[in-house]
């Protein structure tokens, strides 16, 4: 959806062929029983017990889904048209999904924790069921023919000798029936109906690969990103954020704007922002405005320094997730002990662009074009924020660029919102590129230890693992409360930091077992560009970036091959399942790391490492090489073999196992957050560098294991977790050096390289 | 004191009104002709998301100041080719299913599609130091490399 080129008239037409402003139509054609439900020909309220709410029948028998999700080009939407035309017996072409516009779907949390199918797809599954169940019901009434008797074949009933259209039958009308909702909001929301679902041994369209429906206007330049988004009247503007952390605005001086067309200042407080009618106008004045700051109070540690800190730091909070036998009295009894620390940096969403958004404040109502990835959150937010009920301002997701969790798109939302509650005109916020890499918030940064006991014969008798790092949760993963925003805690409202971190998640049956997290005080509470949320697969890469180099580290304690290790340790059945299967794939050689030396200047390594989330399991092989005059690792083939249950689109389901592999990449040898005693220093591509083209793999292969039987879990970050370790373990395989730092920059593999000669 | 600036998009003859002579011909293209397809990602020349071809060549629209293209020709995706009349590499990003948010993904084609002309038969290591600079947040670049190794086969 979002695709038009004319987005407010596209918008009204879709709300007319949705029925929202259908509001006399007469029922003929629906059964006595149907008829019974029917309260007005109106729309039902926008409510998850409202079977309407989910989908619609619309005139010409076309199926309409509304997801409280979005898709950010991971092919949901497809998955989710293919579970709503599964269940409803209509063809796959007919489904459109409408997604993220709090005016047309039920907030089912965003995107979220990789849920979009898991739970996501679950109340539309239920009400396409009960949507067939009542349809049927209805042409069995209208036919005259049982029930029992009828058949659907895409959206005709037909028995008897007779047929009717799902069109017929209702199109364009709502169906006024009550489902049962379970009273969640968010990732877990879903509905109970009486219809009994299909069995997936009767699946005909989940399964198959279909292609994703945004690529062709996404290649031909024809697709709206929120950076299109335009309304009459409508102001450029661009926040100014302090160059000195935690500083604020003292005296601002506009003398220079009054040269640059209507170039003005607006601001609130410590919130300092201009606004012009064109967008190069309100770039040049933010670079041009003078404003002095109050002095710096250097609240950054020195960079190198960092993990000390976080070392010495106070624990605030902390978990035991996993506690299992006596871990400290089999130390006591340990034949050898086995320790190792890693370290991971803070990271940067650095979205492919920086974010934006569009809001039109009214006296009594708004709306919010965002990019955020949970659109009905931010319209809390915003409601919040300017001061109106929730239900008078509408939030419409529009493709960001890019977004891979709490990236800029809450705050661009937030702040253009803000501005145009102030001026009082439309206003269109986009960053300049330090705003979505210095500003956003970031993946935290933390140390992590491990240690295991062996007994005399080799075999781990205890292991713990501790993670210790700044929460994950310093903001909220969403923008639904303004204090969560920069914008809110520039204006001074009263802080609500959350602490939370996370375990490794594997099945490793160690005898005597402990997990445990702890997290630290940030380093600057309010207004910080290293306030820390959500990057995809919070803390997932961090945590299994040691964990799974330690089991390798155990496995070469004790000679064993890193694979037949992790076979001999892991109890659950589908995480055995998916290491063999990636090494099967990847034609993997069974002997100990590190492998034979060899002379030369490329070293060749093969490293392997595995994880689960949320019901998904990964396990991935990465073959890289090592240049040992520049330091460069090259990942130069990635085997994954990944199990998330049932799978809906092996086509889609590949292209984000790929993405994943390559993002996973980019954070594991590249990524960190470079700052100094008062600012992030890592403002542009330049001072954050990613993977580029010349360091991608040459291939990827994927080994996809279908569980039909098993309900889906999630895709969207499961493998990224298992990238770091398999590259350092592949590392270590070539060089028979342990890097337990990312990322695994060049100058740190020469330098590790120069201590190990030395 | 404002000038008026004369030169061509993907073949029609357009004119913008510069108030700055350093406004980069990004936000000619975005902002005074509506243009959608060159994106703003960085602003510094690092990404090339806003890549567009002036008198064929690839340049990075963000930095270049609109002043520059007096009288020359610009072409922008659309003008690379239509769903009717694809380019090859359209073609073929389509059939790779490349692009995931697809915000950068104007200047990897623009980009390679000046290259191709340029050296059709180009090995995958030159077709890589080719597009060094260019950024993917989504990671799509092994697909990036199917597609252009396919749009090379079509143009052969």
């Amino acid at each position: 959806m979002n695709a038009p080129t004319e987005f407010s008239h596209n918008r009204r037409d879709f709300l007319k062929a949705s029925g929202a402003l259908v509001v006399s139509v007469a029922m003929a054609g629906l059964s006595a029983d149907a008829l019974a439900q029917t309260g007005s020909a109106g729309k039902p309220p926008l409510v998850p017990g409202e079977l309407d709410s989910w989908v619609a029948v619309l005139k010409d028998g076309s199926i309409a889904a509304y997801f409280g999700k979005i898709d950010m080009g991971h092919c949901l939407d497809v998955a989710i048209a293919q579970i709503v035309a599964e269940e409803l017996d209509v063809a796959f072409e007919r489904v459109t999904v409408y997604m993220g516009d709090t005016a047309t779907s039920c907030n089912q949390g965003g995107a979220s924790g990789s849920f979009g199918i898991s739970a996501g797809a679950k109340p539309l599954r239920h009400a396409a069921a009960e949507a067939r169940r009542i349809l049927v019901a209805a042409a069995s009434t209208h036919l005259g023919v049982p029930v029992g008797q009828l058949a659907v074949a895409d959206g005709v009933v037909s028995g008897g000798g007779k047929r009717i259209s799902y069109g017929e039958l209702i199109g364009g009308k709502y169906f006024n029936a009550k489902v049962e909702w379970n009273r969640k909001v968010g990732n877990f929301m879903d509905i109970k109906v009486q219809a009994k679902l299909k069995s997936p041994a009767d699946y005909k369209v989940v399964g198959k690969p279909f292609r994703r429906r945004d690529v062709v206007n996404k290649v031909f330049g024809t697709m709206d990103w929120i950076t299109e988004i335009s309304v009459p009247g409508m102001v450029h503007a661009r926040v100014i954020r302090p160059v000195i952390a935690g500083s604020v605005p003292l005296k601002v001086d506009d003398a220079a704007l009054r040269s640059i067309g209507d170039a003005r200042v607006v601001r609130a407080s410590n919130f300092l922002a201009v606004v012009a009618s064109k967008e190069w106008d309100a770039v040049r004045a933010a670079q041009a405005l003078k404003v002095e700051w109050s002095a710096a109070t250097n609240p950054f540690p020195v960079m190198e320094k960092l993990h000390d800190h976080i070392r010495a730091a106070k624990v605030e909070k902390s978990e035991q997730r996993v506690k299992i036998g006596d871990v400290e009295g089999a130390f006591r009894t340990a034949a050898r002990i086995i320790e190792a620390e890693y370290e991971w940096p803070f990271q940067s969403h650095a979205s492919m662009g920086p974010a934006c958004a569009v809001a039109d404040v009214k006296k009594d109502s708004a709306t919010i074009w965002t990019g955020s990835q949970k659109p009905h959150y931010t319209r809390d937010g915003v409601a919040e924020l300017i001061g109106l009920p929730a239900e008078q301002v509408r939030g419409i997701w529009v493709m960001g660029p890019g977004s891979y969790g709490r990236n800029d798109g809450g705050d661009a939302a937030l702040d253009a919102a803000f501005l145009s509650k102030l001026t009082g005109l439309p206003v269109r916020v986009q960053g300049m590129r330090a705003d979505g890499t210095a500003w956003d918030p970031k993946g935290p940064a933390s140390v992590h230890r491990a240690r295991a006991a062996l007994d005399a014969s080799g075999k781990v008798i205890a292991y713990e693992y501790i993670s210790k790092g700044f929460s994950r949760v310093n903001i909220a993963t969403n923008e639904a409360d303004p204090s969560d925003s920069l914008v809110g805690q520039e204006l001074g409202m009263p802080l609500k930091p959350v602490m939370g971190y996370g375990t490794p998640e594997e099945s490793y049956g160690f005898a005597n077992k402990r997990l445990a997290w702890e997290t630290i005080a940030p380093l600057l509470a309010r207004s910080s560009p290293l306030r820390t949320s959500h990057l995809r697969d919070p803390v997932g890469p961090d945590i299994h970036f040691g964990s799974e180099q330690f089991i390798d580290e155990l496995a070469a304690a004790v000679g064993e091959d890193p694979v037949a290790f992790r076979l001999r340790y892991v109890t659950a059945p589908r995480d055995a399942a998916v290491i063999r299967a990636a090494a099967a794939k990847a034609g993997w050689q069974s002997r100990p790391s590190p492998g034979p030396r060899h002379a030369g200047d490329i070293l060749a390594g093969r490293g392997i490492a595995y994880a689960q989330r949320n019901g998904t399991v990964v396990a991935t092989v990465a073959e890289v090489e090592v240049d040992r005059r520049t330091g460069r690792i090259w990942a130069k083939k990635v085997t994954v073999a990944h199990d998330c249950g049932i799978i809906v689109n092996p086509e889609g389901l590949r292209y984000a196992i790929e993405g994943n592999v390559v993002h996973g990449l980019s954070r594991t040898l590249m990524e960190e957050v470079r700052f100094d005693r008062n600012s992030v220093t890592s403002v542009d591509w330049a001072s954050y560098p990613i993977l580029e083209i010349q360091d991608a793999p040459e291939s990827i292969e994927v080994a996809l294991i279908n569980h039909p039987e098993i309900a889906p879990s999630g895709a969207g970050e499961p493998t990224i977790r298992t990238i770091p370790a398999a590259v350092a373990n592949a590392f270590f395989d070539a060089t028979g050096i342990r890097l337990r730092r990312a990322p695994m920059t060049p100058a740190r593999v020469l330098a590790a390289i120069a201590a190990a000669s030395a | 004191m404002a000038t008026i600036v004369k030169f061509t998009v993907d073949g029609k003859a357009r004119s913008v009104k510069v108030d700055d002579p350093a406004m980069p011909l990004l936000y000619a293209l975005r902002d005074d002709l509506k243009m959608k397809a060159p994106h703003f990602g960085c602003g510094v020349a690092q990404c090339g998301a806003c890549t567009v071809h002036v008198d064929g060549e690839a340049v990075r629209s963000c930095v270049l100041p609109v002043t520059a293209v007096k009288g020359k020709q610009v072409t922008t995706i659309h003008g690379l080719g239509t769903p009717q009349q694809p380019h090859p590499l359209q073609t073929a990003f389509v059939e790779e299913q490349v692009p995931q948010c697809g915000y950068c993904v104007n200047g990897w084609m623009m980009t390679a599609a000046a290259f191709l002309k340029k050296k059709p038969k180009a090995s995958d290591g030159e077709i890589r130091e080719a597009l060094a600079g260019l950024k993917c947040r989504c990671g799509t670049h092994v697909s990036i490399m199917r597609a252009i190794k396919r749009a090379q086969k079509q143009m052969a």
